[in-house]
């Protein structure tokens, strides 16, 4: 791990919204850097796949988006949380943590019973 | 992520993106811009000089365009799109070229259409013949004997076989019969069954009102009850809820109605049919029931015990027959059961037929097939060119292949769905056509089955032949194609095509040749003389009830005088007789068994001479028009105190008495026991039909006086039914004149049943004439798909060769040089056809030559290899081909050099 990981499949959407979650209402350039600064810079995040990973979650009502005026005055589409978005964080949040617990305990050295 | 709500939700959002794709479009577009913008913003925040900010910005992003596209699949369904494209485009080029389009749908059509109708009636009739709970197991029993295959049963011997025998769970005779309904409103004719206890159940037959007849309640002497169709029950009693308990009045005797038969019960087999009335066979008033040794026209039906194959239950009732046969050798030697599958003795007769026309149908699903195959094949080839276009243009070679693959399913599709009407309604047709006695016509409907077979295996055919091409089209270098201007590699498909086109004609051949054969056949047949003139004779049945008036030997002879007198006033008639026992051509056949003059008396029945009987009236010979070889035929004089005299026919002269004259030679009878003198000799007449008289082994023929023979007798007890046959001048048209003749004297005698006897023999020859019919519509069928072919190469051929025409006319050749070098192309495929097709076809009418039909071949009267019809066939084909050929011949003919070439 010498360089930047790419982010793994399915992670992205998690990451997308938990970034919704603290900062509120953003937009896609928004999201992507956020995530790059969260990450303290170890994740290469091409912002392309971004958009689609947007899409789906609109798709499926997580997020709903509107266009709205950027920092610097430029028009921007901002995504916000729905309700329905909170409660499939709070879920792929727990699952998530759940998972790596798992995966930590297979990984730390073995304790003595 | 997977819930699935969520999932539908998102799939319906993209399902509605499809159709606001550009604004969606716009949106992505913009979205993106201003991600950029925003990047780069930051990017000259951060220092950078502009160009580097963008590279920068764009390089993050993965490309704008990459970003887009991926971004808008997701708003979409891309594959769903395509397909909506290929379909757009599949039916565009379809549009573009109607005649090809329509060609092969109608193909596909025909060949699914009609081989789906008529597989849906061999499926039911062949396949599924009875209605009945495990028909595996029934039977159908006869008694046979030295000169009967399958004959009539004796009703001791049914009880001696019901009781020995162990192989039949259960075992029914049963005896068609007709009665005079009287009390229940008008005077009726009606149909009945007798039958015995076991019948019904044997046959998972329950009453949908009251009871079936109880075991030993179908026995001799029991009280006298009866069963009732559904129909009748509808008919004579409005389906009263309390018929049960209720009497009608058959032949002057009350019957106590106990049930009511649904009229889904369905069984034809040799004369019984679901009728209106049921009754015990021991309420028949037939002395003759008791005899062991009488034949009545009783036959049985069975079903064996679970697990006892027919060859047991044949070994079984072997024994049990010759057990009877030692204890009663007068009436049973040489007497045994004979045992047959029901379904065979159901539709073993049109079985053949029904085969010999899948056979030809499946010759035109074949051709159908590959003349779909055939248009495909040229038509990729034309567009050959269309392809490298699109292949040196950045398509990919999948795309253009499911784009064909849509074309083609599209055809298919739209070919099945013709097909499918075209089924429900050939299905209509071809019921209509078959002969009236089809076992389960009614049932007969569009097998799924075979409809989604047929489908699948022209939708294949479709998508098999629609990708061939295009997969070599795509494999190879589009440059090469585009260089030979889309005529390039052809050659070998030339050859295929050719070969398709050769393999079609041929097949085309071998079903015209079935079908002429079977035309030859029937019009053998309609020239062959029955040794009687059929036109203008009428025969009926005349039932009349019991009087006190006719109870005598007087009443009844004057009564039969009167109906003559009656009938003969009729204007029109000229001339009537009474006529009993055998009835020419309605299998309707009587014996008379005798022993000659200088024999010693045979022993038993079974070792006398037997020749069907006629009882006539003296005008029978002018009537039929049959000659009179010999001596003289009846007059009045012949009657019950007269000496007692027969005629023979110059069969029965030429069997017994050789070359001597039979005139004057006696005879023993049986019924009655005495000698009779033979008087006269007449003509042989054909008493089993056209076709078949040939392979019945019995041929004599005796005549008895009507007077003679029933001089003495009254009128009985439940009444008198005897056949009639008139000659007048409108057969067809002229019963009503008659029943109300006989209504006039005496409105309780009731006329009934008529049929000219044109009508008798078409019927009986109703089976080869449907067969005749449908092979020829086969035929037709496959003559026009098979040209339908040929034109489409020739066209091909012409469309590919224009330029090429057009260089040798601008050189001076003849406009007919062309269009005789066309003609020669094409009359070279069709030879070769022709060629393959004869020895195809001699081969396949040899083989429906080995098929009879009840007694004889299905090729009847002419040879198999009957030089006329192949050459009458051939002929046919050849001019259709060359007609085929012609139409694109002129058009290659008639193109303008100029034109052509400058097109260029």
């Amino acid at each position: 791990m010498a360089d930047k990981t790419d982010v793994w499949q399915g992670t992205l959407a998690l990451m997308v919204l938990k970034t919704l979650e603290t900062m509120g209402p953003q937009h896609g350039y928004g999201i992507a850097r956020r995530i790059e600064q969260t990450s303290g810079n170890l994740l290469s995040l091409n912002y392309g796949t971004l958009y689609p990973a947007l899409l789906k979650l609109e798709q499926e009502g997580a997020i709903v988006s509107e266009w709205g005026m950027s920092d610097n005055n430029r028009k921007a589409k901002f995504y916000k949380l729905t309700r329905a978005g909170r409660k499939l964080l709070e879920r792929e949040a727990r699952s998530w943590q759940q998972a790596t617990a798992i995966v930590e305990r297979f990984l730390s050295p073995v304790e003595e019973a | 992520m997977h819930s699935l709500p969520r999932r539908l939700r998102a799939l319906w959002i993209r399902l509605l993106g499809l159709s606001f794709t550009r604004p969606a479009n716009d949106e992505i577009t913009a979205e993106l811009e201003c991600h950029l913008q925003l990047h780069i913003d930051d990017n000259l925040r951060a220092g950078m000089t502009p160009q580097q900010a963008r590279r920068h910005a764009l390089i993050q992003l993965g490309g704008l365009e990459q970003a887009r596209q991926t971004t808008r699949e997701r708003s979409t369904l891309p594959w769903f799109e395509y397909l909506l494209q290929d379909l757009r485009f599949a039916l565009r080029q379809l549009r573009k070229s109607p005649g090809f389009t329509v060609v092969v749908i109608i193909t596909l059509a025909l060949g699914i259409g009609v081989n789906t109708a008529l597989f849906s009636i061999v499926n039911t009739v062949l396949l599924h013949p009875i209605a009945q709970p495990h028909p595996d197991e029934l039977v159908a029993v006869d008694a046979s004997k030295p000169n009967f295959e399958r004959g009539s049963i004796s009703y001791p011997n049914f009880r001696d076989w019901q009781k020995d025998n162990r192989s039949f769970a259960a075992l029914a005779i049963f005896r068609h019969s007709g009665f005079l309904l009287t009390g229940t409103g008008d005077t009726e004719r009606t149909h009945g069954e007798y039958i015995t206890s076991d019948l019904f159940p044997l046959l998972g037959v329950k009453p949908m009102l009251g009871r079936l007849f109880a075991p030993g309640e179908d026995e001799i002497g029991r009280s006298p009850v009866v069963l009732i169709g559904e129909g009748f029950w509808a008919r004579k009693f409005g389906s009263d809820p309390n018929v049960v308990g209720r009497a009608i009045n058959l032949d002057g005797r009350a019957f106590t109605i106990i049930g009511v038969i649904p009229s889904s019960f369905d069984l034809n087999l040799g004369t019984f049919r679901a009728q209106d009335i049921y009754l015990p066979i021991g309420q028949w008033p037939n002395s003759a029931l008791k005899l062991r040794g009488a034949g009545l026209g009783i036959h049985g039906i069975a079903r064996l015990k679970p697990g006892v194959t027919l060859a047991q239950a044949r070994a079984d009732m072997n024994a049990v027959s010759d057990h009877l046969a030692t204890i009663y050798p007068e009436d049973d030697h040489g007497l045994r059961a004979s045992i047959r599958p029901l379904r065979e003795a159901i539709v073993g007769y049109i079985q053949p037929i029904l085969l010999v026309l899948l056979g030809a149908v499946g010759f035109v699903l074949l051709i159908a097939c590959v003349n779909v195959a055939n248009l495909l094949l040229a038509r990729s080839n034309a567009r050959a060119q269309e392809f490298a276009v699109r292949l040196a243009l950045g398509a990919s070679r999948t795309r253009i292949i499911r784009q064909l693959l849509t074309e083609s399913t599209l055809l298919a599709l739209a070919g099945g769905a013709l097909g499918l009407l075209l089924a429900g309604w050939g299905t209509g047709v071809a019921l209509k056509l078959v002969p009236a006695a089809l076992p389960r016509a009614s049932q007969i409907h569009l097998s799924p089955l075979v409809l989604f077979f047929t489908f699948l295996l022209s939708f294949a055919v479709g998508i098999f032949f629609g990708m061939l091409p295009a997969w070599r089209v795509a494999a190879q270098q589009p440059q090469n194609t585009l260089k030979e201007g889309g005529r390039g590699a052809s050659s070998t498909r030339h050859r295929a095509q050719d070969w398709l086109v050769i393999f079609e004609m041929a097949a085309a051949l071998v079903l015209l040749a079935g079908a002429g054969l079977m035309i030859r056949s029937l019009f053998a047949l309609s020239r062959t003389d029955p040794g009687f003139q059929s036109k203008g004779l009428l025969t009926f049945s005349l039932s009349v009830p019991y009087s006190p008036a006719t109870a005598t030997a007087e009443g009844a002879t004057a009564w039969v005088h009167e109906v003559d007198r009656r009938v003969a006033s009729v204007p029109g008639v000229t001339a009537v007789s009474f006529i009993d026992g055998s009835i020419p051509m309605t299998g309707d056949d009587d014996e008379e068994l005798f022993w000659l003059q200088n024999e010693p008396k045979p022993s038993d029945e079974n070792d006398m001479h037997w020749a069907l009987r006629y009882m006539v009236e003296p005008d029978y010979l002018k009537i039929m028009r049959i000659p009179l070889l010999r001596g003289r035929f009846f007059t009045d004089a012949d009657r019950g105190k007269s000496p007692p005299v027969v005629v023979i026919d110059e069969d029965f002269a030429h069997q017994f008495f050789g070359d001597a004259n039979p005139v004057g030679q006696t005879l023993n009878l049986t019924d009655p026991d005495q000698k009779a003198t033979v008087i006269g000799v007449v003509g042989h007449i054909m008493q089993w039909g056209l076709d078949n008289d040939a392979g019945f082994p019995l041929h004599a023929q005796i005549y008895r006086s009507y007077a003679q023979v029933n001089d003495g007798d009254g009128i009985p007890a439940s009444r008198f039914t005897s056949d009639l046959v008139v000659r007048a001048g409108h057969a067809d048209t002229i019963f009503p004149d008659i029943q109300s003749a006989l209504r006039q004297m005496n409105p309780k005698q009731v006329a009934y049943g008529a049929q000219t006897m044109d009508a008798v023999i078409a019927d009986s020859l109703a089976a080869r004439r449907f067969s005749m019919i449908l092979l020829g519509a086969f035929a037709a069928l496959a003559l026009l798909l098979a040209s339908v072919g040929l034109y489409g190469v020739i066209s091909y051929l012409v469309g590919q060769r224009t330029q090429e025409m057009a260089i040798r006319m601008a050189l001076g050749a003849d406009r007919s040089n062309v269009l005789a070098w066309v003609m020669k192309r094409g009359a070279t495929l069709a030879g070769i056809g022709v060629g393959v097709g004869t020895i195809a076809a001699l081969l396949v009418t040899r083989l429906m030559a080995g098929i009879s039909l009840a007694k004889s071949s299905l090729i009847y009267g002419v040879h198999p290899w009957d030089p006329l019809t192949m050459v009458g066939v051939i002929a046919i084909l050849m001019c259709v081909a060359l007609l085929a050929c012609y139409v694109p011949a002129r058009r290659a003919a008639s193109v303008d050099p100029m034109r052509a070439l400058r097109s260029e």
